[in-house]
Order: C-alpha cells, then structure tokens, then sequence
C-alpha cells in the first residue's frame, strides 16, 4: 500500500460558469501519495471540500487510461503538465516533490470558452470534424477489406496521425491558439490512404475553413504543439495540410 | 404483462439472418423523413446506429454524457475486433466464430444470435477499412491479425492496443458527417434520466443538459439505448469514470427486463491496486497474452525478484493446465486460475495478489527471427533482445507505456505484474432477436443489451458486438417495428407520460439536496464496491450473497439519509450526477446479489463455490439452468424472475474444456 507523504500548495483555477469571473485560489493539501495519478490527487481535494460543504473542482475527465481525451489541465505553463507523452490522467504525483507548488488552470483559447473552473467547451473540434473529417461511405457499401491492398509505411504512417486523441493541448500551448496540429492530423490520416483519395482536395478546404471561422489562429511554425502533443503527433502533418492544401486551389476533384 | 418471446426467426440456423432480413417489412424513403428515432450513448453501438440510420434517411437525435461522442468508453478498447474472414487460412468460418463463442459463453447464450454476428462479423471490417480505419497491416499491404483467447485460430484485426480507438473514430467520423448535412442532432453533454412510455410504447425520454441544468423532454417513434456496460457498480473497474447503468436502470424501471444481471467478465491481466486512493483500474490488453507468459514461483511466498528465480522454479501454471490454449484460455478461466495461485500464496509483489506477465521469451525468439531477417546467423543473446523489443514495441508499445507510467516499472526489462479486475458485463437489457427490450420501440444495443456474449465475452468480441448491432442488424430490425408507426404522429411533449416523467426525474433531484446529510457520494460508491467484490465477484457463494444482499439494503438506507450532494441542481454539478449513478448502481447491485444467488451453478463468468469440478472448473447445471434470467422490476427495489429458455439445437453443449 502507499505511503502518502508528500505536501502541496495547489493554485486552482475557479470560475463560477462562463461568464463569471474566475480566479486562482489557493488549496493545502498533506499526505499526498507518489502513486496517485494526478486526478487522483484531485479527487483528494475535491472530497476535502465536499466533506467541509464547499463545491468541488469541476474538470473533464473520464477514461484515466490516456486514450479518451477528456483531461486538460494546465499544470505549471504545460497542457498535461511538465511529462512528455501523457494526459493529466496518467501523470503522477511522483512527477512533483514534496512542498512543491502547482498551479492548474484550464485551456486557454478563444476557441474552447471556460464552462466552469477547469472545464471547457471543445465542441469546435468535433465541427471541424462535421466539416470533412471524414470518408463518404455509407454503411454497406465496402468491398472485401483485402481487395484494397495499402503499403505498410503508408498504413502505419495514417495510423500514427490518428492517434490524435483531441484533447485540444496543441491549441492551448500555441501561442496563436491554432489548431493546425489536430486539424491537420485528420487531413493527414485520410489522405494518405487510397480510401480518402476521392474527397482529399475537398476535404482540406472545407476543414481548414471551418477551422477558421471557429476562431482558432493560425500556424506561425513554433512547434510547441508538437512538443506538448501526448500522442506524438507529428508536425509533418501540418506540411502535409499545407500542401494539399495549396494543391486544392489549382487541382480539380476529377484530375485527382 | 410484457410476454418473453425471443422472435427468433423459423428456419435453418444458417439462413434466419439472411430470410428474415429479406423479408422484413420496409419503411419507404419518403415515409423514414418523418420518423424520429433517439439515440442514448455514442460509442460503438450508439454511433455506428445512429450514422446507419440517418444514412438511411430517418430523423436522429443523439445524446452523450460527455463532451464529445468521440470520448465513449470504446475508445478504450485495446486489443482488437473478431472476424471470421479466415484471411490467415488457419480454418475460420462463420461456424467456427459461432462455435467458439457459443463455447466461450459456457453455453448461456443465444445460437440464433451469435450465428448472426458471426456471419455479419467480415461486413464490419469491410466497413471499417472503407471509412479508413488503419488497421494493422502485414508488407504485402493486406491485414494482419493475431490471436486472441478461446480460439485456435488468428482472426483478430488491430489497430496497435488502440483498436477501440479507430474503430470509435471511424464510427464517430460517420456520425459527424451526417451532424454536419443537419441529419442528426447532437446533444452533448446531456443525461437521459427518464424513459417516456405512451400507450405502452416507447416515445421519449427525459435527458438532463448537465451545463445549465435543465430537464428536457424528447419525444420519438423509437428509442435505442446504446449505453454501455455496468462494471462501475464496482467502483473499481477498467471503465471509465463516467459509465453508468443510469439509462438501462431507468428502462428496466419502465418496464424493461433485465437479463443475466450477474454475468460479469473479470479480466485476467490488469494493472493490479496499488493503494487506498485508486480511482479506476488499467486494462493490459488480452492480446499481451500472444506472446506474454504467465507465471507465479513455484515456492510459496518466495522472497526473489523474478530476474532471480531459474526457468525449472517457475510455475506456467496456465501452460500446464490447459495444455492445449495454454495462456490463451478464455478470460474467465485465466482469472479465476490467477486468483487460486494468489488465495493458495504463491501470488507476486508487494500485495501479493498478482501473477508475472513475462515477454522475455517471445521477445528473445522475435530476435532471432529479425537477426535472421537481418542477415546476422547465430546472433548472442544481447543482439535477440534488442531486435526483440523493437517487434514488441510495434505490437504493444502503447500498452508498454502505460504499464510503465502508472506502476513507475519498466516491462521491458522487468515482468508486468497482473492481477484480475473488473472490466464487462455480460447482463444487461434483455432484448429478443430484434434487439427491441421488452417494451415495445425501446431498444438496446451493444454492452447495454445481454444477448450475444452468454457467461463470458471471448476477447475481442464487444467491439464486434458494438459494431453489428449498430451498423448492420438494428437498421434492419427497427424497420420491422417502425413500419406499422407510419400513422404515427410526432409525439405531442406535453403529453401526461412526458409530464410525470419529468417531474419524477426532477422529484430525485430534488430528494437528493433534500438529505443534506455528511457523506460524499463517492463514500457510498466505495463501500458498495467493496460489498460487491467481496459479495458478488470472482467467487461467489450463497451466504456471501445473502449477506451482500443485506449490506446493500443497509447502505441504500444510509445513502438516501446521510448523503451531501453540494452545489444546486440549476448549473453544472458532477457531485449530483455522481449521486443519480449510484443511487442506480446500489439498486442494481441488490439484483445482481439476487440473480447470483439464484443460479445454483457456476458457468462462464458466474463461479458458485458450491458447484465445481474436482478440476475447480466451472460446473454447469444444464437440467435447471440453461435458461436466460429476465428480471422485472415489481416497484420499490422488488423484483421478479421470468426466464426464457436455451435451446441448442445445432451445438452440442458440452463441459467446457481448453485442456
């Protein structure tokens, strides 16, 4: 069993709902464990305030294995904090030192508005999404899955650009608040793939368009995305994007 | 009262599907326009139904707990997806995938059923593939599978230990581009809290926008709930946080009965608990069974670490009892096995309640076969690790990563610590053939029906499962029951059953602020928990379960007087929803403990102490119990039994053996 020794000060941030005025409120917590995931330690707190009738943090969270994308807390300056390739979910408490300081706030971006304290409002992701993020077959029309051979180099390389999660950290690190890296990872899955070829010049056109008008900023090739991305998605994706979508001024959907 | 008839279609096994889909009753193009069907939950089963039909042409609304309908807990799934395609010609067919999970299920479940997901299993990935799911591939460009438990054939497809993931991608790409052409209406972050019943149909529900608050009443020809599996009611499970039994529970309230509630898959290889605080439990993907073994000293409480014990002191205690599935038995089989090492003390770790995970063999023999890929002829030991691990990494470095993260432990060098957990329930909403529960037009699909898996799910079988009720049989099956509502109007939402629905919903709500008493929810979750892995887990007996029964009755009593829910019921509040999930998962235990108790056999997942081969091997009573349980709820947490016959008529049932 663990032994919970660590001491913390939390910097939380508390926001009413989305139009209250939200501020970092300071929390005490002792006899913390190093095996505690980091929303573990949350849900430490949180019983605490229960406990004394205060309402508890409010933050997006579900699967805690680092797949479902729910978590976005940012720890110290750092969307999932200061480990390279986890969620929040699966960063732990072994991560800090004892007396350590932390503070927590949600995403920043014009484009995921504050719903309260630490959550946020994402569905932007999913209407870029609406928009083309995806292949046109209805349910029924697939031909045999082998009748389709795809390079393994290619399978692999659409696979690691779906591994996007859509948590959203590319957006609240990049200075700009764009969201080139997500957007770009969808385009970038579909369009290496013989499957996605039909739709492909379309598709990045109506994406990018949709991500525009949802307010997200645009790419000035810092590269913190990628940097902060838990899944290792790639920057080349975006030169991917970039470039199709470039061609899509000057190539018509029939010479594709 | 609702009568149980399965509607199993007449015929050879091998052609109901096929006759029954060919003649089922149509709905015109122009006629499905006016149709509104609901859609609770957004995983697999609610996303693939709910692009399927607004594919089809009728009017959708979905609704999903979470932010977006790409975080339902399929997501989660790592392993892979079955499919009898016999790419591998190792001897599959849609028999054979039948066969095996017919087997796997210890003969507790339906042969109509399983023959047809076994026969629409090869459309799923053709569809998969078509929407650009990347599945793993092979250098030729063609698919690659690999193996899973319960079978002795290679037909599982993966996506790395992300199936799930892809597989919920492509589904919920389908679902976003029929949200985008205006075809369906999605409802995030929404509760469904209530099923609306007109005239003894369904037609609505009662859902909870969980951002302001507001109880809305949704009205629609049909009603499917698509809402996952209830292994949270052990608080500490492989699901996410979120899953709940709500949406089911409120059905089976309205009328729905509820089938083989104590049908629960422990898993065999999960992170095991490391301390009081844990909040949820880590799955280690079944398909790490491929190539790792499993092993316990074979001295009692031997002090060593694994590095030091030699190969002859090791107990493959799996590879020694079932010779023939060595460690890939099905997952009952392995769990219970792991937990006899551990209760007879040659368990591992600091708990002592976990068995060794060990990849250094295959890793070493993967090394030789890429040492000679590479050219290099009796490479040493050094050289076949590392080759090793790089194959290894390619399969499961997702799952490596995890592993290494949540337990601060390197499985590359060191063996993965395992220990079984909660992770699937086989119950759920009883539906007949059609997929339709006992109320007429109320649905349910996926993990939140009972009807495909028996007493235990082979791995790789839900996404499957997910995904065929969804895409390929309810768009189907619903026509039949939709075909004879065209007359039917759009449902009028202040009618009386929408009123009290709403005000019952509210009228909870309310009782909960209403206690102001001292304990968090989270308090009553943990105790039930306890009650029910020590009660009605891996091992159950019937004094355990009668004294369960009673735990829970008392705790029910002190959470609805010494609960504190903060906050109010006008904005956002988790403390609240929390409460509604458990106030439904305390009920819904009390039916588990029940129906474990009434079934005076062990089978599959449901291990009866009393009932055992001299082996310690589940031990069926086929004479008194190959029935399905089909629970109806008499009001105020009573219940009562109706059960619907198995017949096996193209199988022939047989003590389970993977010797």
């Amino acid at each position: 069993m663990s032994t919970g020794n660590m001491n913390l000060t939390l910097k939380v941030w508390r926001q009413k709902n989305n139009i209250a005025k939200g501020s970092l409120v300071d929390y005490k917590l002792s006899n913390i464990s190093p095996d505690m995931s980091f929303l573990e330690m949350f849900d430490v707190l949180n019983e605490g305030l229960v406990d004394k009738g205060e309402e508890p943090v409010v933050f997006d969270h579900d699967c805690r294995e680092g797949i479902c994308g729910a978590c976005s807390m940012f720890i110290n300056g750092q969307p999932h904090g200061p480990l390279q390739g986890v969620t929040t979910c699966q960063l732990h408490m072994r991560s800090f030192k004892d007396g350590d300081t932390i503070v927590v706030e949600p995403w920043r971006a014009k484009a995921f508005p504050v719903i309260k304290d630490l959550m946020v409002d994402r569905t932007a992701f999913d209407r870029v999404i609406a928009a083309g993020g995806f292949i046109s077959v209805n349910t029924g029309n697939a031909q045999d899955a082998n009748n389709l051979p795809i390079p393994k180099v290619k399978a692999d390389s659409a696979f690691e650009a779906a591994a996007c999660i859509g948590c959203g950290a590319c957006v609240a690190t990049c200075k700009n608040a764009s969201a080139m890296l997500f957007v770009s990872a969808k385009i970038s899955q579909l369009a290496q793939l013989p499957q996605g070829q039909p739709e492909r010049y379309r598709r990045v056109q109506s994406m990018v368009s949709q991500m525009d008008a949802e307010g997200f900023g645009n790419c000035t090739n810092t590269g913190a995305c990628e940097a902060e991305c838990p899944k290792g998605i790639s920057l080349e994706n975006i030169a991917r994007m970039n470039r199709d979508f470039y061609s899509a001024k000057f190539v018509s959907e029939e010479e594709v | 009262m609702a009568e149980l008839n399965a509607h199993i279609p007449e015929g050879e096994l091998t052609e109901k599907w096929t006759k029954l889909r060919s003649s089922m009753p149509l709905v015109n193009p122009a006629n499905k326009r006016s149709i509104e069907i609901i859609v609770v939950g957004s995983g697999l089963a609610g996303a693939s139904a709910a692009a399927t039909l607004a594919e089809m042409g009728y009017k959708v609304k979905c609704f999903c707990f979470q932010d977006s309908p790409r975080r339902a807990h399929s997501i989660a799934a790592q392993g892979g997806i079955n499919a009898a395609k016999n790419y591998q010609n190792d001897g599959d067919s849609t028999y054979r995938l039948f066969y095996d999970t017919i087997k796997g299920g210890d003969y507790r479940a339906r042969e109509a059923n399983v023959h047809r997901l076994a026969e629409v299993s090869a459309n799923i990935i053709d569809q998969c593939v078509a929407q650009g799911v990347p599945l793993a591939r092979e250098y030729g460009g063609l698919l690659d599978n690999r193996s899973f438990g319960g079978t002795q054939v290679q037909r599982t497809f993966y996506a790395a230990g992300q199936t799930g993931q892809q597989l919920l991608l492509g589904a919920y790409s389908a679902l976003e581009r029929q949200i985008g052409m205006g075809k369906v209406e999605m409802f995030t972050r929404h509760e469904m809290l209530e099923v609306v019943v007109v005239d003894g149909k369904a037609r609505g529900i009662i859902a909870r926008d969980l951002i302001s608050g507001e109880l809305q009443r949704h009205s629609g020809h049909a009603v499917l709930l698509c809402s996952g599996g209830y292994g949270n009611v052990f608080y500490l499970s492989t699901n996410a946080m979120g899953s709940n039994v709500t949406a089911a529970w409120k059905a089976h309230k309205k009328g729905a009965f509820f089938g083989n509630p104590c049908y629960t898959q422990i898993h065999p290889t999960c992170i095991p608990v490391s301390g009081d605080h844990q909040s949820k439990l880590t799955l280690m993907s079944e398909s790490l069974r491929n190539d790792g073994r499993i092993w316990v000293p074979k001295k009692k409480d031997d002090p060593r670490k694994a590095s030091e014990i030699p190969e002859e002191e090791r107990d493959y205690y799996l590879e020694r009892r079932y010779p023939a599935f060595g460690n890939l038995v099905p997952r009952d089989v392995a769990s219970r096995a792991a937990k006899e090492r551990c209760d007879a003390g040659y368990g591992v770790g600091a708990s002592k309640l976990a068995v060794y995970l060990d990849f250094k063999a295959n890793t070493e023999r993967y090394g030789k076969i890429e040492a000679n890929k590479h050219n290099i002829h009796n490479p040493d030991k050094e050289t076949c690790m590392r080759l090793g691990r790089e194959v290894i990494k390619e399969k499961y470095g997702n799952l490596f990563d995890m592993y290494k993260q949540i337990t601060g432990e390197d499985p590359y060098e060191l063996p993965m610590r395992i220990y079984p957990a909660v992770h699937y329930t086989m119950g759920g909403l009883w539906v007949d053939y059609n997929l339709m529960t006992t109320v007429p037009g109320l649905y349910a699909l996926g993990e939140a029906n009972f009807s495909d898996h028996g007493a235990n799910r082979l791995g790789a079988s839900a996404l499957m499962q997910g995904l065929a009720d969804g895409y390929f049989v309810i768009p189907y099956t619903i026509g039949a029951y939709l075909s004879k509502e065209l007359a039917t109007k759009p449902i009028p939402q202040d009618h009386p059953a929408f009123v009290e629905a709403e005000a019952s919903a509210k009228g909870i709500i309310d009782k909960f602020f209403a206690i102001k008493g001292t304990k968090s929810v989270d308090h009553f979750h943990k105790k039930l928990g306890k009650i029910m892995w020590e009660r009605c887990g891996m091992a159950r007996n019937a004094e355990g379960l009668k004294k369960g029964i009673e735990e829970i009755q008392q705790l029910r009593k002190e959470f609805w007087s010494d609960l504190r829910v903060p906050g109010d019921a006008n904005e956002l509040n988790p403390e609240l929803e929390k409460a509604g999930r458990v106030a439904d998962f305390i009920e819904l235990g009390e039916l588990m403990c029940m129906d474990a108790l009434n079934r005076n056999e062990s089978c599959g997942g449901h291990f009866r102490e009393e009932y055992q081969t001299e082996e310690g091997e589940a031990l069926r009573d086929d004479v008194n119990y190959a029935y399905v349980s089909a629970w109806e709820y008499k009001g105020d947490v009573t219940f009562e039994l109706h059960k619907e016959e198995l017949k096996f008529e193209n199988i022939k049932v047989a003590q389970r053996s993977y010797k």
